[in-house]
């Protein structure tokens, strides 16, 4: 396969396929993630992203057989590793014996939230959730550092021009497209908003609410322009909205530390336990979301704008 | 009720195969996509129905509507989107053997 285009198809439909396997293992919080954020966002990053780099592979100019040997060779050994493992399913399992009846079992009283996923991933692992968090908004601060366009004010004058002519153009194109993204924008706002504070009760978290935010608005993008998505979102700040997320997250667990409990314990947040518990995860969820959606506009808006500006350096040179 | 839902479920599923059949053996791009396009919706309609008759707890058949209006809306929009960015990159379709001979006859005389 040399064709770009099709490549990253094929990687949304093995995505969404791995999401309707994880439905049918009933995990339905990882198929829902794996949906959301696999098969949408990254495909559609790596969509705008082949747009600036043409749509065909190069030429290969290694020699893939010694490749294909490693490959071979950290495949046969894992599988070999994998001989070792107890059964998939085996009720003597380690994990069935330790930690999952103590999630089980203890998770209502001690957290009082009926999705134990959200529990776990909340709560008990609260620190290796702050660290994805963290490394998202890596992600972000990597493609700014590497990819972001400095805006001088007269570009940005220049904006209000551009942005009638396109509106003309897409008028003409795109009615009947943009008419239905105006309808159906609001409502996709809201399924964010509801996955977002209803991931306590249901499959959904900040994760997926923060991938349908961001969706939302690069729909919005896609179908009014860069330029009047620059004046509906403020730039720098998106950018501080990032960093306000990790934050909020960091700072709930220096509150629980300051109250003379662990890391991230929300015990402390309230005199009653569960009420605390409560009270952190609707806190760190919100940070999750706040976050994840900033880093994906930031991605978004920083490879589509520098394609916008290539091909005006295009136009000016020729 | 068990009955009609069956019915409904019978013809959504014989609709998405056959839009499945139209994918393949179709001649050119458009008309693929209007198998696909025309039966994808009415099939889904079909299948949520059967879906909505099988369970009459209302909270359930609330969010099968919903399903079922965002489908309508979402999918004919896709097809049009689909059609129109093939048409705007000057994909041309595949005409009839006939008019074909007729318009290469009217544009050399």
């Amino acid at each position: 396969m040399k064709d770009l285009f099709s490549i990253i198809m094929l990687l949304g439909i093995y995505s969404l396929l791995s999401a309707c396997f994880f439905v049918a293992m009933d995990a339905v919080d990882v198929a829902f993630t794996e949906a959301a954020v696999g098969a949408g966002i990254s495909t559609l990053l790596m969509l705008v992203a082949i747009t600036m780099t043409g749509r065909e592979e190069n030429p290969s100019r290694h020699k893939p057989a010694l490749a294909l040997v490693v490959v071979t060779i950290t495949g046969s050994l894992l599988i070999y590793g994998t001989l070792d493992m107890p059964y998939f399913g085996l009720a003597e399992d380690p994990v069935h014996l330790h930690v999952a009846p103590r999630y089980i079992n203890d998770s209502m009283q001690e957290v009082g939230v009926p999705n134990i996923v959200t529990s776990v991933l909340a709560s008990y692992r609260a620190f290796d959730t702050f660290g994805e968090v963290v490394v998202i908004f890596t992600a972000g601060m990597g493609v700014l550092a590497l990819l972001s366009v400095v805006r001088l004010p007269r570009d940005i004058a220049k904006d209000i021009s551009k942005i009638d002519a396109f509106n003309k153009c897409m008028h003409e194109e795109h009615l009947i497209l943009r008419i239905v993204t105006k309808v159906l924008i609001p409502f996709i706002l809201l399924f964010a908003l509801y996955v977002q504070f209803h991931g306590d009760f249901g499959p959904g978290g900040g994760f997926q609410a923060g991938v349908i935010f961001a969706a939302a608005i690069i729909l919005y993008t896609m179908l009014f322009g860069m330029n009047t998505a620059r004046r509906v979102i403020n730039q720098s700040l998106i950018q501080l909205l990032a960093a306000v997320g990790v934050l909020l997250y960091g700072s709930v667990g220096i509150v629980s530390l300051l109250n003379g409990k662990n890391f991230l314990d929300y015990n402390a947040l309230s005199a009653d336990p569960v009420a605390g518990q409560h009270l952190g995860i609707l806190l760190i969820e919100l940070g999750v979301g706040i976050t994840v959606t900033a880093v994906m506009v930031i991605i978004f808006f920083n490879f589509a704008g520098r394609r916008i500006d290539q091909q005006n350096k295009e136009n000016n040179d020729s | 009720m068990d009955i009609s839902s069956a019915v409904f479920l019978l013809i959504g599923s014989f609709l998405c195969v056959s839009g499945g059949l139209g994918i393949l053996r179709f001649p050119d791009f458009y008309t693929r996509m209007h198998a696909v396009g025309v039966t994808e919706t009415l099939a889904t309609t079909m299948i949520l129905i059967g879906l909505m008759l099988q369970n009459p707890d209302v909270l359930v058949l609330l969010k099968l509507v919903i399903i079922l209006l965002m489908t309508l809306f979402i999918s004919p929009t896709a097809s049009h989107a689909l059609a129109s960015a093939a048409m705007q990159n000057k994909l041309m379709p595949v005409l009839d053997k006939n008019d074909a001979n007729e318009k290469e006859a009217s544009s050399n005389p």
